[in-house]
């Protein structure tokens, strides 16, 4: 007998002018003790169903039919008074944003209190005592001494932790998670996750994980039912469903996702157009427009939720038999004409380099063989002043965003930047394209030191660097039709004529895939993906050398970030560009790049090729970011076992002295708190900094940064030999 | 099975890869959609349509004397050939209050303008440029702030006498204060968005980002200010008259027309207070009403529905 169980489910929202059906005929059932994951795509109805659990609609929004049964009794029939009492007690919900999810003018003690004191009845002192006991369980230190803060001194980490305190407080049957990751870096979500499954198990709760992450779904979920356009397309046990679907939507949606593994000279399979508009959702099945299987037959009926295997139930006339097999491999990629490089030629890699005084670049990260050198990085460092005081403003502290990061890009390759929040990476892309100046360090692009120069001068630079911004609405000019948006570059930089730059726009806009009436809009009408092409073509306007990609596809859905992928990668081989891509999503910037570098806190931790930095990480947070990356792999995430990287994020404003990542460092030892740890070889190209790797370093001496005493190195290369000499015996 | 990359091709020529567009149309036509839906801004609209007409068509129409004093007539109550009766002077009372709006109509609407104009470049400039300018302008908005704006006028307006340009001047030098706030206060969400860092990638210079891009950006919050600055002025306009600093004899305005009706309520000339006074609420109320809803409009958060 299901815990909850919901039967032919449809809401409708009503809006000022028409009628939205997020939600149509939605049908699942979820045992006691067991998680269902509910995936699909923003837009698709899977929050929305997780509002109508607890009859939480948006105001316009009712329950048109269906019923919800919670142990026997429906929800959906209950007047307001008797929802109340099963609200916060018999189901619970965490939602995505902590920050606005919790109230920010009562301490956290108060808030986990509040249900307890509305549905157990509970005194003030008996509320608080449960408190504690919540906070305890949900992994804070010392909660007695914690229930008087407030949400904003908390980290996004622990603020999720806290709703999830206040979500169990009651002891409830069902908890609701939408989306309870999402906005969480990568390894303080692997340990949210883990807290919610060993809850579940403590408590014996059934729990309805709303997410569009594959890879959390593949390793926290038992059931998984995907959703499209507000129906359930597909349902079956996470295993099976993985590696033997049936629905062409969750074939292409899993075929379209870069995993790990993937070959980056295959394209991506990408689902071509938008989902339906929900206001008048089209006549059979949803998913025909975009399906390469769609008949007739399709268009005209839908198709019900049935199979022959009542546990893997799918919504299909034509199912598939298993995940896609793409064939499409990338042409090969034409390689740029070569520039003359620097006199002096480059030194081969791997031979020992002991200090560069005539060429003053370090040794750090160099291209392949034969690529010309375009950006040459030594040593940035860029700090933001903390001040203090209204009226005097005197500064205090300041927060460490970059500190010390040198590495060289050559032409036509790409670049990858890796890290979580906050690790500088943002900053480095911006000191790039000179949106910052670095207080120390030089930034040289193809010969020229370009981080000193000042605005005026610099601005003949602006053609060959330019930035893809992350936020898809926020960085086209609302005001602004699509052509002034692109011709704005070209009337800047006085290119052309009127008519050249016309010929100029609606090539590009071929280019990118969008339809040439797009010059008359405005950005509002597009969809995120399109505006992404948009941004795409506006810094393709000047044919510039460099372009820096800021998290290019994170804000955008599943089955889009695939087209946009294939997008850049086919105008890379068109154009001959180089790219620095800046992600916290690891596979991303794997299927992208060439050479990969990983920052933590500031610094450059690790720097090699893909499969370097995939196969052979040589740094304990390379690795751990690995392991804690989901993968929509069942198999594989359900192989692992412990959380890799404990703790929260140290601040930026004090980082921790020594090796930053020590605080968190599984193998940290005494002499990662006194010594930083310098760039070793691992390999050709390949580098990390770390004192006990979890590789051999090759044997050489250790690379010097110009300017440090002949002393000290020779201290260190002693240290290295004998370290190397201890691991191999 | 099947080579997926052929059938996505011939998906691919068929429409531009990246979709059809499918949003909303162009932004102005949902703004005015949006905004007559808005049944107190539609009635204000009508309003405003409605006294424009009247004070400033109305005479053309609707012929009296407003010169000759003709004191055998005065005090009249309403009847034939004065349908709102006569004032002090003998002069149509409905002549009056048509020329009374003219002025303060314009006035209202040029003041708000002289502000606006003023208000938006300096909150503009402090707003992007910051540090010490910033800090500059902001305290010498403090300190206009501080200085009791009725004082000012009264002395101004008795050291020169008033006009209807000098008043708007006047009302206008000081109103400039709030929408430089505002401004700013917009200025300063907008220089962070991605869009001014993408321009500022492609070398624009710091003219183009106030005039391209912060101005027009911020001026739905300006356009909404307008309206609500013209219904203060109006009302503003009309204390002063009721103080007796108004506008100088012959010209006239509705404070002015008030402020002599004054004393006529006790000898029971009724149709010399409330007609001004209703039709001096009604405008100021237009304007609200249309600044209400022209905020619900630009507000982004509350358009997409």
């Amino acid at each position: 007998m299901p815990l909850l169980e919901i039967a032919d489910l449809s809401v409708d929202i009503k809006l000022s002018r028409s009628v939205v059906k997020p939600v149509g005929n939605i049908s699942l059932s979820i045992e006691a003790g067991e998680t269902l994951g509910l995936v699909g795509e923003s837009g698709c109805g899977k929050s929305m169903t997780g509002l109508s659990i607890m009859r939480l609609l948006p105001s316009g929004g009712h329950i048109v039919s269906g019923s919800i049964m919670l142990d026997g009794r429906d929800l959906v029939a209950m007047s307001d008074a008797e929802i109340r009492a099963v609200r916060g007690n018999e189901v619970a919900m965490i939602f995505q944003d902590s920050l606005t999810s919790l109230n920010p003018t009562m301490s956290i003690g108060e808030q986990i209190a509040e249900p307890v004191r509305r549905h157990r009845g509970a005194s003030r002192r008996e509320a608080l005592d449960r408190a504690t006991e919540m906070l305890g369980l949900v992994g804070f230190p010392q909660p007695k001494s914690q229930l008087g803060t407030y949400p904003h001194q908390l980290s996004g980490g622990q603020r999720q932790r806290v709703m999830i305190a206040i979500a169990l407080a009651c002891d409830p049957k069902v908890l609701i998670a939408d989306e309870p990751t999402t906005a969480l870096d990568v390894t303080i979500q692997a340990q949210i996750l883990a807290l919610l499954d060993d809850l579940k198990a403590r408590l014996g709760m059934a729990v309805l994980l709303i997410t569009h992450d594959m890879g959390v779904v593949a390793g926290r979920a038992d059931r998984v039912n995907v959703m499209y356009a507000g129906r359930i397309v597909e349902g079956a046990p996470t295993s099976p469903l993985f590696s033997h679907m049936h629905h062409p939507y969750t074939q292409a949606l899993l075929g379209s996702i870069p995993k790990l593994t993937q070959d980056p000279d295959v394209e991506l399979f990408s689902i071509p157009g938008l989902p339906p508009d929900l206001t008048a959702p089209p006549a059979g099945c949803r998913f025909a427009a975009r399906c390469r299987l769609a008949t007739e037959q399709c268009r005209a009926l839908e198709p019900p939720l049935a199979g022959p295997d009542p546990s893997h139930v799918f919504a299909c006339w034509h199912p598939v038999d298993g995940p896609v097999a793409v064939e499409v491999a990338r042409p090969a990629r034409l390689e740029p004409v070569a520039a003359a490089g620097p006199a002096g030629g480059y030194p081969e890699v791997g031979r020992p380099e002991v200090g560069h005084p005539e060429v003053g670049h370090p040794e750090v990260g160099r291209p392949e063989v034969g690529r010309p050198e375009v950006l040459v990085l030594d040593s940035l460092v860029r700090e933001y002043p903390v001040t203090s005081g209204m009226v005097l403003r005197r500064q205090v502290a300041s927060v460490k965003a970059v500190s010390g990061v040198s590495l060289t890009i050559g032409r036509g390759e790409t670049f990858g930047l890796v890290g979580e929040s906050g690790c500088g990476k943002t900053t480095l892309g911006k000191i790039i394209v000179g949106l910052e100046k670095p207080d120390s360090g030089t930034a040289s692009f193809e010969g020229t030191d370009i981080s000193s120069l000042s605005s005026r001068s610099f601005r003949k630079f602006r053609r060959d660097m330019q930035m893809m911004f992350q936020d898809p609405i926020g960085s086209l000019d609302p005001r602004m039709r699509v052509g002034a948006i692109l011709r704005e570059p070209m009337e800047i930089q006085g290119i052309g004529s009127r008519r050249t730059q016309d010929g100029i726009i609606s090539d590009l806009l071929r280019e990118v895939g969008l339809p040439a009436a797009a010059v008359e809009r405005f950005p509002h009408e597009f969809s995120g993906g399109q505006r992404q092409r948009i941004g795409l073509a506006r810094v393709l306007t000047l044919s510039p050398k460099l372009i820096v990609a800021d998290e290019p596809v994170s804000a955008l859905d599943v089955s889009i970030r695939s087209q946009v992928l294939n997008l850049m990668k086919r105008l890379q081989d068109t154009h001959g560009m180089t790219y620095v891509v800046i992600s916290h999503d690891l596979a991303v910037v794997k299927y992208l790049s060439d050479r990969i570098g990983v920052m933590y806190l500031g610094k450059l931790v690790e720097i090699g090729s893909a499969d370097d930095i995939y196969q052979r990480a040589a740094h304990h947070y390379t690795a751990g970011l690995i392991a804690t990356i989901p993968e929509p792999d069942p198999d594989r995430e359900k192989a692992k076992t412990a959380v890799a990287i404990r703790g929260e994020l140290p601040s930026a404003v004090e980082p921790p002295s020594g090796c930053r990542f020590r605080t968190r460092c599984p193998a940290a030892a005494e002499v990662c708190a006194m010594e930083e740890p310098p760039l070793r070889d691992f390999g050709p190209g390949h580098q990390a900094a770390c004192h006990f790797p979890l590789r051999a370093p090759l044997r050489q001496p250790v690379l010097v940064r110009s300017g440090e005493s002949n002393s000290g190195i020779e201290h260190r290369v002693e240290d290295v030999h004998h370290r190397v000499h201890d691991d191999d015996e | 099975m099947t080579n997926i990359g052929e059938h996505s091709e011939e998906l691919l020529l068929s429409s531009p890869e990246g979709g059809q567009i499918q949003g909303p149309r162009a932004g102005w036509r949902l703004a005015l959609s949006s905004f007559v839906e808005n049944k107190l801004a539609v009635a204000g609209v009508g309003i405003i349509v409605f006294f424009l007409a009247f004070c400033f068509l109305g005479p053309f129409v609707y012929h009296s004397n407003q010169i000759q004093t003709n004191l055998i007539a005065a005090y009249q109550s309403p009847g034939k050939g004065h349908p709102l009766g006569t004032d002090a002077n003998g002069f149509d009372e409905l002549g009056r209050i048509m020329k009374g709006g003219q002025a303060a109509i314009e006035i209202g609407l040029f003041s708000s303008l002289v502000a606006t104009v003023i208000g938006t470049l300096v909150g503009a400039v402090a707003g992007l440029l910051g540090g010490i300018i910033d800090a500059a302008l902001m305290r010498f908005v403090d300190v206009l702030l501080s200085i009791p704006l009725l004082f000012v006028i009264l002395i101004v307006s008795a050291h020169y006498g008033a006009t209807v340009v000098r008043l708007s001047l006047i009302i206008g030098a000081f109103s400039w204060l709030v929408s430089a706030r505002l401004v700013r206060g917009e200025v300063l969400t907008l220089r962070v968005r991605d869009f001014v860092l993408a321009a500022r990638t492609m070398g624009a210079s710091r003219n183009r980002l106030i005039y391209r891009h912060l101005i027009p950006n911020a001026l739905g919050v300006v356009i909404v200010n307008i309206t609500f600055q013209v219904a203060d002025s109006i009302n503003f306009l009309a204390l002063l008259g009721f103080l007796g600093f108004g506008l100088n004899y012959p010209q006239v305005d509705w404070g002015d027309m008030l402020s002599d009706a004054l004393s006529s309520l006790q000898d029971g000339y009724w149709w010399l207070v409330y007609p001004v006074g209703v039709c001096l609420v009604l405008v100021v109320m237009a304007f609200n009403f249309i600044g209400d809803a022209l905020r619900d409009t630009v507000d982004v958060r509350l358009r997409r529905r």
